[in-house]
């Protein structure tokens, strides 16, 4: 299936997803479903974000994808190198809520940043949510991660019915 | 939560610029729509203009115009200037300290962070988008005509 978008090429296909945008001045981001050869720079990139290497979760991740029909690993190339990722999963009726749309990580390498690489990695999860019939999207972040809440916010997402808790169970 | 009403008419007077970006607005047609006095809305100006948000311009053709980043300042940028120690909510002293006087400073101080939270990550172009979003959904009911 081949949609025009914006400008945007963009096909389905199940959790595959392989959007094009091309800009005037022949910058190309491509966002496609994650390959094996791309988890090493995931890995790089969140260990460079975060301070924190967990190559273990990122090939879980990787697995899920290809196992798990409703969750989708997106990665974002540009000039040949990952530029960023995301990834969606479905959920219906954990905490008791109706089906909806988790988006459970998104990040951009530093380097390709204030480069709308978020924002287009978000509206392609967005897609994969509503093409498989998911209305309400969620997700959840540190209360002190200004800049990714306002991320967030600015492409339209609130606070929710739900609220976190938590207690050391010690 | 409630705003004093010089915040309120600051947030206001600022979207009500950031929305028509590189136009100087009569101050007069600020104080009209939300209904505040032109000495009161003076006063909220000057404070905006010295903490770099708007420029005010004398004169025939003058009046106040947004000159700071919509897509960087929060309501928690404008709210500070406005309603100082609002977020420095007093905690027990040692001495009068109770188990229960802690616990309610804990659940008081968890209100205060997820408000600072809300505050701090709304931008003024998240307010605009989401207005004009808002806008848009009626006219696509047919509720509302919008003209482009």
């Amino acid at each position: 299936m081949l949609l025009r978008l914006r400008g945007n090429s963009l096909r389905l296909k199940g959790a595959d997803l392989v959007l094009v945008n091309s800009r005037a001045d022949g910058d190309e981001l491509t966002i496609r479903a994650v390959s094996l050869e791309d988890v090493p720079a995931i890995v790089a990139i969140d260990a460079e974000v975060t301070g924190s290497t967990k190559a273990d979760f990122w090939y879980g991740c990787y697995a899920r994808q290809n196992t798990d029909a409703k969750c989708t690993f997106l990665v974002a190339h540009r000039d040949g190198e990952v530029a960023g990722y995301t990834i969606g999963a479905i959920q219906a009726w954990e905490f008791g809520s109706p089906p909806c749309g988790w988006v459970e990580v998104i990040s951009v390498a530093p380097q390709h940043r204030n480069t709308h690489v978020a924002t287009q990695l978000f509206e392609a999860v967005v897609r994969y949510f509503r093409d498989n019939g998911i209305s309400t999207v969620r997700t959840m972040l540190h209360i002190d991660d200004h800049q990714l809440i306002s991320f967030f916010r600015m492409q339209g997402m609130a606070a929710g019915p739900f609220i976190e808790l938590e207690m050391q169970a010690d | 939560m409630k705003l004093q009403q010089g915040t309120m008419c600051a947030i206001l007077a600022v979207l009500h610029m950031a929305s028509r970006p590189n136009e100087q607005i009569p101050a007069n047609e600020i104080a009209e729509i939300y209904g505040v006095s032109q000495h009161h809305l003076a006063k909220v100006l000057r404070t905006l203009s010295l903490a770099g948000i708007v420029e005010s311009t004398r004169g025939a053709g003058g009046g106040c115009s947004f000159i700071g980043d919509a897509r960087k300042i929060t309501l928690y940028d404008i709210i500070k200037l406005f309603e100082s120690g609002w977020f420095s909510a007093a905690s027990p002293s040692p001495r009068e300290q109770s188990d229960e006087a802690t616990e309610l400073y804990r659940v008081l101080g968890e209100v205060d962070r997820h408000t600072a939270a809300t505050l701090q990550s709304v931008t003024l172009q998240t307010i605009l988008n989401n207005a004009l979003r808002t806008a848009r959904r009626r006219a696509a009911a047919g509720r509302v005509a919008v003209a482009e």
